[in-house]
């Protein structure tokens, strides 16, 4: 092995303990994961699942839809056939299943449950309506009304497009704040700064070891939640997503900004993690991390605005979900560059070697 | 030439004046100990000296350059071992170690060779964390001084150790400064100081109140010797008549003569065959450090 450089032995020296500090790789990776599991799997099943159909015996009508009706019939059932109706039933009855249909002549019959009223209205609506198309068929005239549902961009977001973007924007601020005053706090509690003072190596050089492992981390979070996103919860990415890349690394700049601030201004180790989350917990609920802010009083929405967590994860869902051009994460891009500046400066000014 | 040299040094934390006025110069491969009660400025007097604060008033060259602001071409010419252990944290002490010497480009070789020669192969890959407290203050040590520097601080280096390792450390410290470095450190061990030192400095409130090598503190105490001769041989009565001899007592291990000229006394009781079981003990520089900064505790 040969001689690292002081900036290289820094940086593994910083991303050792990091890694080996249980707490802080939970907190920045396990527990924001949680809550993506939480929103994006447990959640995203409730309005995703489709009204389970038991059709008993032959039902012509649902049978003989053409092929574009068929598509629309089974977007809204999962269709199982069973000849026994009355285990059918029995089942319907149990809840293992919504609605069981028979067919009866020209009479189609639907046995439903009410205990699930969405589903109910749900099954009879559905069931009405192509019971009505079936009869518009029949006339052999062309329908006069026609109904062209078009969505709105949101309404068609999936959670786990809406959540993934918001969670990452925590977890980023999250960790790069707490990294950022535990280091801080911690190296001048334990001397370490003393010490590396005495070391041939420039501040320059420490702050810049210590930031680059902030921001591998922070593109680590990213790389995860993108990847379990995608491959357990049906997350997809919109053609410039990668914008959320320069997203990340200014707003982990920024929050580590923040993170310093409440380092200088703290004087223990835990007073510093306290002041960070204190800053950063209610900032994610103001900026939409775990909710959309669509439906909060105009004052509150008004107020995120002056929060850099509100443009990072404006940005990213702009990018990642929305659609949008790359050109979408320029602005929320400077506003954060700008509050990273504007912070640091600050920190700067109150920053002090010594505990004293 | 001189490795230090400190004028006039002064440093005060609100009203108190924790170093006041500390003239110094220490030469070149010189062994330096700085004795003193707790409080008595020796790690603010080191630390200023170093260069990691900066004094009120007064100014310190190390090889004749000025140590404050902090200055590149002396940092790897020094090495210092801080009295409060400073560690990355959960790294273990083998990584610990080489990181340090990354941060002065010496490789790992000579770092885990600095890990053996300290005694913690055995430890090298537990954290520093998990280091008992002596285990901690020797890789401290190792690290302070794996990048082979010129002049080595050393704040009381010895304070967590058991019996070995502290002679261990001496051997290692004598070798490092029998090579030719200069070393400066802080005990309140007074063997430590005789064993070790050129020089030794005794400080209080502050100031250096005398720096000299140790015999010639202990001669300038003017102490009186305490002989003792073996119980049975001399009654106080004979041991009073001897010529030199100022005060007599019984002792459990015999009569205690008390002189201020040993070599005379010891003469005569050689010449009265009065040998058996005799002890001749001179000041140490204990007394001088007691003489010196009195016996009361401090804060
Ligand atoms: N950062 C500080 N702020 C205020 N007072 C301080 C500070 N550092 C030291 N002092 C005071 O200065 C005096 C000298 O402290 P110093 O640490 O130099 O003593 P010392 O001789 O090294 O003692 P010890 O043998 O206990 O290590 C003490 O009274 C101490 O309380
Ligand atoms: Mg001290």
């Amino acid at each position: 092995m040969s001689t690292r450089g002081p900036f290289w032995a820094l940086s593994i020296a910083i991303l050792r303990g990091f890694l080996r500090d249980r707490g802080a790789v939970f907190f920045a990776i396990i527990f924001p994961l949680m809550f993506l599991v939480l929103f994006g799997g447990l959640l995203a099943n409730q309005d995703q699942s489709k009204v389970d159909l038991i059709q008993i015996g032959s039902v012509p009508l649902v049978d003989d839809l053409p092929d574009d009706a068929r598509g629309a019939f089974d977007a809204t059932f999962e269709v199982s056939e069973k000849d026994d109706r009355a285990a059918a039933l029995e089942e319907v009855r149990k809840g293992d299943a919504d609605v069981a249909i028979e067919q009866r002549g020209d009479r189609l019959i639907a046995h439903y449950t009410q205990t699930d009223a969405v589903k109910a209205a749900v099954t009879q609506g559905t069931l009405r309506a192509f019971v009505d198309g079936a009869n518009v068929a029949a006339t052999g005239q062309e329908p006069r009304f026609t109904f062209e549902p078009e969505s709105v961009e949101d309404d068609s977001l999936t959670v786990i497009q809406f959540v993934t973007p918001g969670l990452l924007g925590w977890a980023v601020a999250m960790s790069a704040a707490f990294g950022a005053a535990a280091t801080l706090q911690g190296w001048r509690q334990s001397k370490l700064l003393r010490r590396l003072q005495l070391a041939p190596v420039s501040t320059r050089t420490i702050v810049a070891a210590r930031v680059t492992v902030t921001l591998l981390i922070a593109l680590g979070q990213l790389a995860i939640f993108l990847g379990l996103g995608a491959a357990a919860f049906g997350l997809t990415l919109t053609g410039s997503w990668w914008m959320a890349i320069p997203l990340v690394v200014v707003g982990t700049l920024c929050f580590m900004a923040l993170g310093l601030l409440a380092g200088a201004l703290a004087r223990t180790t835990e007073g510093a993690v306290n002041l960070a989350n204190f800053l950063v917990l209610p900032m994610a609920f103001l900026s939409g991390s775990f909710f959309p802010l669509d439906a909060a009083p105009q004052w509150i929405q008004r107020l995120s605005d002056l929060l850099p967590l509100k443009h990072l994860n404006t940005g990213m869902l702009d990018v990642m979900v929305r659609g949008e051009g790359p050109s979408a994460a320029l602005v929320p891009l400077a506003i954060l560059a700008g509050f990273a500046l504007v912070v640091t400066a600050l920190a700067a000014r109150l920053f002090r070697w010594e505990t004293t | 030439m001189a490795a230090i040299s400190a004028r006039n040094l002064t440093k005060t934390y609100g009203d108190l004046v924790a170093v006041d006025g500390v003239s110094l110069e220490v030469d070149d491969g010189e062994f330096v100990g700085v004795l003193g009660p707790n409080g008595a400025g020796k790690t603010t007097l080191l630390e200023m000296l170093e260069g990691l604060r900066r004094p009120d008033g007064g100014d310190v060259e190390v090889f004749s350059e000025p140590v404050w602001p902090r200055n590149a071409r002396l940092q790897t010419r020094i090495g210092v071992q801080l009295q409060a252990s400073s560690f990355f944290e959960r790294l273990t002490a083998r990584e610990q170690i080489r990181t340090f010497a990354s941060l002065y480009g010496v490789g790992p070789g000579p770092a885990d060779d600095w890990l053996e020669r300290v005694g913690l192969t055995d430890k090298a890959d537990t954290r520093v964390e998990d280091l008992s407290g002596g285990q901690a203050q020797r890789l401290s040590i190792a690290c302070a001084l794996v990048h082979d520097p010129e002049l080595v601080f050393l704040d009381e280096p010895t304070a967590a150790l058991d019996p070995q390792a502290r002679r261990n450390l001496w051997d290692l410290l004598s070798s490092i400064n029998d090579s030719g470095r200069t070393v400066v450190l802080t005990t309140h061990y007074m063997d430590e100081a005789e064993v070790l030192c050129d020089r030794v400095a005794v400080m209080d409130h502050g100031r250096i109140l005398q720096f000299d090598t140790p015999a010639a503190l202990v001669r300038g105490l003017d102490a009186p010797a305490r002989i003792t001769v073996g119980p049975g041989t001399l009654t106080t009565e004979q041991a009073a008549a001897i010529p030199g001899v100022t005060e007599t007592a019984d002792s459990v291990d015999g009569v205690v003569l008390v002189t201020r000229d040993p070599a005379g006394v010891v003469a005569a009781l050689a010449e009265g065959h009065h040998l058996d079981g005799v002890k001749v003990q001179t000041g140490t520089l204990e007394d001088v450090f007691l003489s010196l900064t009195g016996r009361e505790y401090r804060a």
